[in-house]
């Protein structure tokens, strides 16, 4: 265990670097700069700014005092949100987002499970198929269509939540929704998969056969194994959610880090990209890395290599 | 001896019969006809893709005509079938070109990722030993990292070029199937007949051509299919946040884009793209998981 966990950090941090490095040299490559997106400035004012911010430095130099800010900790200034470090911006932006993040995920697994246990045990009845029907739809709507047809829906027609902004947790409920929405058809499917696949195994022939009432060999035997599986998807659906909020913060126009993000790509914030980016590579390495540690744990048919 | 006789070859002739039988590819193929939610999908989409292909020349306005007179105009006025847009332009033609694009762009990047993916997956599982090993590690890197953000990075970097979209798109999703042929391929190479035609002294080139590529095709089939529709929403993902197809050039995700911040004043910009999006999405997964069924029984 202790081994794996040390081998795996030690690919984490090669592709750290590699995520830090590639993403360096496609913002730099990228056209334009931070400081002239809207107007053209004089050549010395630009010359200026651009040495305030280190930035007349040959692109090397400049990379390796980046890295060099990185190791400690120090993720630079903003170049677009005047007097502002990185980290004050993420610090701002991601509690928000994690926020959304978490509810949705909490959210999604409480109704994929019960959907999909609720149709692994009426498999191929009619229960099973509207399950498996809405997690189509739940695949097939894209957030940023399901998005602003809700908002338009319980917010503007019916008025029950606001349309956008942040203003309490009541603002929140429909972004969180959006976000659960693909994540609940992909878990009900997962569920119902590993119950079909458990339900059939001897041992809970065996529970049935000792005489258990049907709720205990469901609950108590069934569902704890047929939920080993999902475990492993916490890494996937972390980088769903993340994509899921680039789209909802967006439309419901909410101060997260995804929209920190969007923006600061299409500005040209270098720093503030990079630091969202590494953020957001790391939470999704940590917990690919958590999931197939817990799955080993739970499942002791999984070895660690 | 002459009754013998007959019998035996009446015996032979329904042997003969009888070994005629069905291919697996007709099997599959009855099979997929039987499932009627993938029947109903191939036809939709057939039918979508005549539109698309040859929709665009028939109406009566260009995507990108702009009629002054006629802006925000409701479905079934001015001769606007499904309405038009705050430029006036016809939102029936706009539609047709966004389905075009979207369906080109998901076909043309599952094309680049299937060629990577099946030549990666095949080449590390066909070698095995270490060569596989270090190839597939390099998969599960790139697997941790968040790609949408690199998808994001490509198109601000090397500007909104159209072909660009093809194939970052394409760069992103040979991961899964380059993992799919890898298995396959390792599972297949220890099967018999492989055995058998090693044996037999056919060389690797033509055990691959032969006995392993013709294997892998159903799976890689089915993949595939299901990677299209993915890819439709990957670009329409990126055209939503601003990133991707420009105008007056257009695509679902565009469409649907402008449809929102318009919801208020003209539904049908909104509801007429997002509809045919989530249809063409359905009926993708439909055909999938219909191929599924029918090339690969047991995962039923």
């Amino acid at each position: 265990m202790l081994r794996f966990l040390l081998r795996r950090l030690l690919v984490a941090i090669p592709t750290l670097f590699l995520v830090i490095t590639a993403a360096f040299f496609m913002m730099r490559a990228a056209p334009g700069n931070p400081f002239e997106m809207s107007r053209k400035l004089p050549p010395e004012i630009l010359a200026h700014v651009e040495a305030k911010f280190g930035m007349n430095r040959p692109l090397g130099v400049q990379y390796v005092s980046y890295l060099a800010g990185v190791a400690h900790g120090d993720f630079g200034p903003s170049l677009k949100y005047q007097d502002k470090s990185v980290l004050e911006i993420v610090r701002e932006g991601f509690p928000t987002s994690l926020k959304i993040g978490l509810s949705a995920l909490v959210l999604a697994s409480l109704v994929g499970v019960t959907l999909g246990v609720l149709a692994a045990l009426r498999q191929n009845h009619s229960l099973d198929y509207s399950v498996m029907g809405v997690a189509v739809l739940g695949v097939c709507i894209p957030s940023f269509v399901a998005a602003p047809l809700l908002r338009q829906v319980f917010a503007s027609n019916l008025g029950w939540v606001p349309t956008g902004g942040l203003n309490g947790p009541i603002s929140l409920v429909l972004p969180v929704v959006v976000l659960a929405l693909p994540q609940v058809a992909i878990i009900s499917r997962l569920t119902r998969a590993g119950m079909i696949e458990v339900l059939h195994s001897n041992y809970i022939r065996t529970a049935r056969a000792k005489g258990l009432s049907e709720t205990t060999v469901v609950f108590r035997h069934a569902l704890r194994a047929a939920l080993v599986p999902l475990v492993a998807y916490l890494g996937p659906a972390c980088a769903g959610l993340i994509t899921g909020s680039l789209v909802v913060e967006k439309i419901f126009n909410l101060p997260g880090l995804g929209k920190s993000f969007v923006l600061g790509a299409l500005q040209r914030d270098y720093t503030l990209v990079m630091g969202v980016l590494i953020l957001y590579a790391s939470l999704i390495i940590a917990l690919n890395l958590a999931g197939d540690m817990l799955l080993a744990v739970l499942d002791p048919r999984v070895r660690l290599s | 001896m002459t009754v013998l006789a007959t019998n035996l070859r009446r015996d032979s002739r329904t042997m003969e019969q009888a070994a005629k039988g069905r291919s697996l590819w007709d099997d599959a193929r009855r099979r997929l006809f039987r499932n009627r939610a993938a029947v109903a999908s191939m036809i939709l989409l057939g039918l979508f893709l005549l539109a698309a292909i040859v929709g665009p020349y028939l109406t009566p306005d260009h995507y990108d005509t702009i009629n002054k007179g006629d802006v925000w105009d409701p479905p079934l006025t001015n001769g606007h079938l499904l309405g038009t847009d705050s430029l006036g332009r016809d939102l029936l033609a706009r539609l047709l070109v966004g389905l075009r694009v979207s369906l080109a762009i998901g076909v043309v990047a599952t094309a680049v990722s299937l060629v990577i993916g099946v030549t990666w997956g095949a080449t590390a599982g066909f070698l095995g030993g270490a060569v596989d090993e270090l190839m597939m590690r390099f998969v599960d890197v790139l697997y941790t990292l968040p790609f949408i953000f690199f998808v994001i990075l490509l198109m601000v970097t090397f500007g909104r070029h159209f072909l660009l979209i093809f194939l970052a798109i394409g760069c992103v999703e040979w991961l899964t199937m380059s993992r799919i042929v890898r298995g396959q391929t390792l599972s297949l190479k220890q099967k018999e007949f492989v055995e058998a035609a090693r044996a037999s002294g056919l060389s690797t080139r033509a055990i691959i051509g032969r006995h392993i590529v013709p294997n892998l095709l159903g799976p890689v089939v089915v993949y595939a299919t299901l990677t299209i529709p993915g890819v439709i929403l990957l670009e329409s993902f990126l055209s939503f946040l601003g990133m991707g197809v420009q105008e007056p050039l257009t695509s679902l995700g565009t469409l649907i884009s402008n449809g929102a911040e318009e919801m208020d004043l003209a539904p049908w910009l909104l509801i007429f793209p997002s509809l045919v999006m989530v249809l063409t999405l359905m009926a993708f997964n439909f055909i999938g998981d219909g191929l599924r069924d029918a090339i690969d029984p047991k995962d039923r």
